[in-house]
């Protein structure tokens, strides 16, 4: 454990006199309670964009991708950005659990729980666009290196778009299998506070029968290290092979080994903002302002100045080694993404990622749920508009000028991609009312030493 | 004599972790403990030794690079060696830099998937298995030491009883085997 003396100087982690038996209290109690009015409309508004979106899809698979706006020149376009993004979306959570756990940071622990949750419905969000532009879902399967029919054709490793299957293939399983053993001690205390069979059967189920025995605990421990150990490598590749999907190609615009980096700071930028942008709503909803308080909110903007500072340097970078190339297609590339018909893209990415956060340097913006909550939104468009700007500025102006073209998205792109935010808002909606939205048996461990407790927590 | 179990209910995790001090300097074995959340410095003082799990994943992640080595290699090499943008393929290790993600990911998806497979398995918890905490509370804030007489010939539960009391157990509950 670490020393008390260093937490004295800091603002407590939970606030108000809590006892072990008051976090269970607090964090049981969405699970627990009725839903309120507000939790059904909001709940029956993201499930019907859900459902518009599987819809859109349907008619996809039925017609072909020739219902979305691509054209020849441009081959990638709202697909490819929406998958960027809500990848990039989904590595807040393992970064917030796993290397913030590694770095010994306490104040994840209200945080990862839903964090996590967030990864994995933006992974699952993320893994339909490239799906869904295979054209022919149903032989997805054929990214998957098995024997078959063709000779044995085998795929192709040296592929990027294979490493991606490998990679969020990998990302996705290792960060459910994360979450769920750190929910499985969780679901025991809820199922030991049930009173209705059914109730309990179903969380004794959820549990895996935990009992919190001394060596289930032991073991408990050394497997969350590692797997701590095991994700925060993950994270950064996964990213940074999603960035080799365009890295590896010699599109001007595309072709730079900034891509790694560049990419890994702005899928963690817009991890945070989302994360914030859910949070804020979430302990107000439900009641656990205690345990995400303001300091949490502002440890989490500072992390968004760092990582938006990282991608505003990234963005001048580029600028500049395009010019210092010499290469007039690539200074072209860049000329043509701020002054080009796409300018308003451009500089709505350039204003929402690298001039609105830096208002965090003021305390009192940092310290405001408005300002935060505001900001974490402009973030999560600006992020949009960079993988927008990227893809689609790169690709419009082809090698040659006959092939130059727009993109239009359809109204199925459109719809597509709203129905993904319906999809994540369902079942972040489904996680908040029925899973302990907070690592309770976590945050008991740290409630002595970062509480406004006086010595003895409890009696 | 008959055959009890005895369970000592604490309120916090530190008065438990010194009385269990106490139990063990007079020799009394404690059979296990239930905890809302892992007590630190426990497992030495009632004989739990560090868990190999780690050391599972290790060879399970080097499984898993073994596995992508000889896959890469024999799909992509041996049974059917193909050009593609120029990359030399006549050695496994002459293309081996553009197999490194696909390396990498294997490994760890075989080691943290492993790990935790195994961690299951000897935890003993997979959906359905009926929990074996003594007390409801163990889950809440209830810090629970088990004791079986059985494991402590020559030491009375009396005895056992009353240094329990002496140390700080808010609550003692006796079961018969």
């Amino acid at each position: 454990m670490e020393q008390n003396s260093t937490v004295t100087v800091r603002q407590p982690l939970i606030l108000g006199k809590k006892s072990y038996h008051q976090i269970s209290e607090d964090i049981s109690r969405p699970v627990e309670g009725k839903a309120n009015r507000l939790f059904k409309i909001v709940f029956t508004i993201s499930a019907l964009l859900a459902l518009w979106g599987v819809g859109c899809f349907a008619y996809t698979i039925g017609t072909g991708i020739g219902v979305w706006g691509l054209n020849k020149t441009v081959g990638w376009a709202w697909d490819i950005t929406n998958f960027v993004w809500w990848v990039g979306i989904g590595h807040a959570g393992t970064l917030i659990s796993a290397i913030l756990l590694l770095f010994r940071q306490r104040w994840r622990m209200s945080i990862n729980r839903s964090a996590e949750a967030m990864t994995i419905f933006a992974v699952i969000c993320a893994a339909l666009f490239p799906v869904m532009h295979m054209g022919r879902v149903w032989v997805a399967y054929w990214v998957l290196p098995l024997p078959n029919q063709f000779g044995s054709l085998w795929v192709n490793f040296n592929s990027p778009l294979l490493w991606d299957v490998f990679a969020i293939s990998t990302y996705f399983t290792v960060s459910l299998v994360f979450w769920y053993t750190g929910l499985i001690p969780d679901f025991a205390t809820i199922r030991d506070r049930q009173l209705k069979p059914r109730m309990r059967k179903i969380y004794n189920i959820l549990s895996f029968g935990w009992s919190g025995s001394a060596k289930q605990w032991s073991r408990f421990e050394e497997v969350s290290l590692v797997l701590a150990g095991l994700s925060t490598p993950l994270v950064l590749s996964v990213h940074t092979i999603v960035s080799m999907d365009f890295a590896t190609s010699v599109i001007p615009g595309w072709h730079t080994t900034i891509f790694p980096p560049y990419f890994v700071a702005g899928a963690i930028f817009s991890g945070f903002a989302m994360v914030l942008t859910l949070l804020i709503i979430m302990r107000k909803v439900l009641g656990l302002e205690d345990y995400i308080t303001i300091s949490h909110i502002e440890n989490m903007n500072k992390v968004i100045i760092l990582t938006g500072s990282i991608v505003g340097v990234a963005y001048l970078t580029e600028l500049f080694v395009s010019w210092y190339s010499g290469v007039e297609y690539e200074q072209y590339a860049f000329l043509n993404r701020a002054t080009g018909p796409y300018w308003w893209s451009y500089w709505s990415m350039m204003t929402c990622n690298v001039i609105t956060p830096q208002l965090f340097w003021f305390k009192k913006i940092r310290k405001s749920l408005i300002a935060t909550f505001i900001i974490s939104i402009f973030v999560n468009i600006g992020m949009w508009f960079e993988r927008f700007v990227i893809i689609v500025t790169s690709l419009h102006r082809d090698y040659l000028p006959s092939s130059w073209t727009m993109f239009h998205p359809t109204f199925i792109d459109i719809g597509i991609f709203i129905g993904t935010i319906g999809i994540f808002f369902t079942l972040f909606l489904i996680f908040a009312r029925t899973f302990p939205v907070i690592a309770l048996s976590e945050l008991k461990t740290i409630l002595k030493a970062t509480s406004e407790n006086p010595k003895q927590p409890h009696h | 004599m008959s055959k009890k179990i005895i369970y000592g209910v604490f309120e916090d995790e530190e008065v438990l972790l010194s009385s269990a001090k106490v139990l063990r300097s007079k020799g009394v074995r404690i059979n296990d403990v239930f905890s809302p959340f892992p007590i630190h410095g426990l497992d030495p003082v009632i004989g739990i030794k560090p868990t190999r799990l780690s050391n599972a994943a290790f060879f399970y992640g080097l499984f898993g690079t073994s596995f992508a080595v000889w896959m890469t290699w024999y799909m992509l090499i041996s049974d059917w060696p193909m050009n593609i943008g120029g990359k030399p393929n006549f050695l496994w290790i002459d293309n081996m830099p553009a197999f490194i993600p696909v390396t990498f990911e294997l490994t760890v998806f075989c080691a943290a998937h492993g790990m935790v497979l195994s961690y299951l398995l000897v935890n003993k918890i997979y959906p359905g298995r009926k929990p074996h905490n003594p007390d409801l509370r163990s889950t809440d804030d209830k810090f629970i030491m088990e004791i079986q007489t059985a494991q402590n010939g020559k030491i009375g539960e009396d005895s056992i009883m009353s240094t329990l009391r002496e140390t700080g157990a808010v609550e003692i509950n006796q079961q018969e085997l």
